[in-house]
């Protein structure tokens, strides 16, 4: 069976690859692209330790086919910082130690960058609720909501 | 595995002949949320993946003399952002952004929710209740299918081969009506329903003028409770007339037991979730809002 070429943009530049039909994009950001910053957790949209944003929308990669990339933006977690400079979220999650083991954290940090690109002044009950989708296993979530809380403060803050 | 095509349509048609062309081994690719979750377990293995989100008509949202049409694949996150749909089908659309997380929103759609067929979607009791017509495109024509007749059985809808679901179309709203949808999951996220309560109302004055009524996940597929909505209609939503349409939703109900809840607790919640759906759709009717825990 012939491979599929795509076509699309992650983090910016132009990247094309070759996939199976039943690939998924996770699949191909972790074994093709070499971008293994986005893990699988469970694989079937449960635990969002895949989360990426495709065309400005925080999905699973996981639930992606990768031929569905075909002329996409998808930003991953290997485009949040800008070089050594890291995002606000990301030094706030090392600062408050909002991560244990890490595996989720990537996820949590594209969909609190989603979140806070969106909503700049959520509640806590806001936080927890658009962040139910990712899940730890060992940090306890109350870390990283208040981590997530502390961020959006500071950046309306920045914002005035 | 290897032999999987996939195939991006164009248009309706183009979907409607690669659809034919596979001769009941094609699947739709809407959301994905549920065909690529039901490939990896096995649960299906399609020949062929049609996917629909490159059909303008499939993923926007028309408004035409107050008739709201949602394609089929239009996320649900992308409906929740639209203000109006929003007001003018609150129920609908709270129902259709409980699906998942906010992960599954950013793909998941009202037409997959629908096709995957399973008694305890989330949005079909809404959509039930909304009086929703589902636009079905198929090798011989196009047919509106009321979404209440719409599924057979657990995972089984009407659709020949070759047909595809294009959009739903949510019918032009009276004054004074509103709508709400309740469900009750072991969680407070991320689960699946063990009684799902659509509710919409049309009121004159105080009094019920119209009522609809579906109920989800107590019966092999949703219902849609003709009993409850009589009970309703032509009260003040006074006791009497709400244990009644309770009392009917109740006996509408062909649950089974498992995990998340028995045959009797279904039975009776069934009846508490009419009743508040119920006074949320008249709360709103009264523009007293009632809203979920993700922000909008």
């Amino acid at each position: 069976m012939a491979k599929i070429h795509v076509n699309t943009t992650i983090n910016g530049a132009p990247t094309e690859f070759l996939c199976d039909a039943n690939q998924t994009l996770l699949d191909v950001l972790r074994d093709n692209l070499g971008l293994t910053g986005s893990k699988e957790g469970c694989g079937s949209g449960d635990c969002g330790a895949c989360s990426v944003m495709v065309n400005g929308r925080l999905v699973c990669s996981c639930l992606v086919l990768a031929p569905e990339a075909q002329g996409m933006k998808i930003e991953t977690i290997e485009g949040m910082a800008e070089g050594d400079k890291l995002h606000p979220l990301q030094k706030k999650f090392v600062e408050m130690a909002a991560l244990q083991c890490g595996i989720c954290t990537p996820g949590f940090l594209i969909a609190s960058k989603a979140l806070l690109e969106k909503y700049p002044n959520p509640t806590e009950d806001e936080v927890r609720y658009w962040l139910a989708g990712n899940l730890c296993r060992c940090t306890g979530y109350d870390k990283i909501v208040t981590a997530v809380l502390d961020v959006a403060a500071e950046m309306r803050e920045s914002a005035r | 595995m290897s032999e999987i095509q996939y195939q991006s349509a164009k248009t309706v048609k183009e979907a409607v002949k690669y659809m034919q062309a596979a001769k009941g081994k094609g699947y739709i690719l809407a959301g994905g949320t549920d065909l690529l979750v039901q490939m990896k377990s096995g649960a299906r293995s399609p020949g062929v993946i049609v996917d629909v989100k490159k059909i303008p008509e499939m993923v926007t949202v028309t408004e035409k003399n107050g008739s709201f049409t949602i394609g089929a694949a239009t996320p649900a996150a992308v409906l929740g952002e639209n203000k109006k749909l929003r007001k003018t089908w609150p129920g609908v659309i709270e129902a259709c952004n409980l699906i998942g997380s906010t992960q599954v929103q950013g793909r998941a759609s009202a037409g997959g929710n629908l096709c995957n067929a399973s008694p305890a979607a989330d949005s079909v009791p809404a959509l039930v209740a909304a009086g929703c017509i589902v636009n079905v495109a198929g090798p011989t024509g196009k047919r509106k299918i009321p979404v209440e007749e719409f599924c057979t059985g657990p995972g089984k809808t009407s659709l020949k081969t070759g047909e595809i679901v294009v959009s739903l179309t949510l019918p032009k709203r009276p004054k004074n009506s509103s709508d709400a949808y309740l469900r009750l999951i072991p969680r407070t996220e991320m689960d699946i329903a063990v009684v799902g309560v659509g509710v919409s109302l049309t009121m004159k004055g105080d009094t019920v003028a119209d009522a609809r009524v579906g109920l989800g996940a107590v019966a092999p597929t949703v219902l849609l409770v003709k009993d409850a909505a009589k009970a309703l209609i032509g009260s003040k939503l006074d006791d009497a007339a709400l244990d009644a349409a309770a009392a009917a939703c109740s006996a509408a109900c062909n649950p089974i037991n498992d995990k998340r809840g028995t045959i009797k607790y279904r039975t009776k919640i069934a009846g508490v979730l009419l009743k508040r759906s119920a006074m949320i759709a008249r709360d709103r009717i009264n523009g007293i809002e009632h809203r979920g825990h993700r922000p909008v």
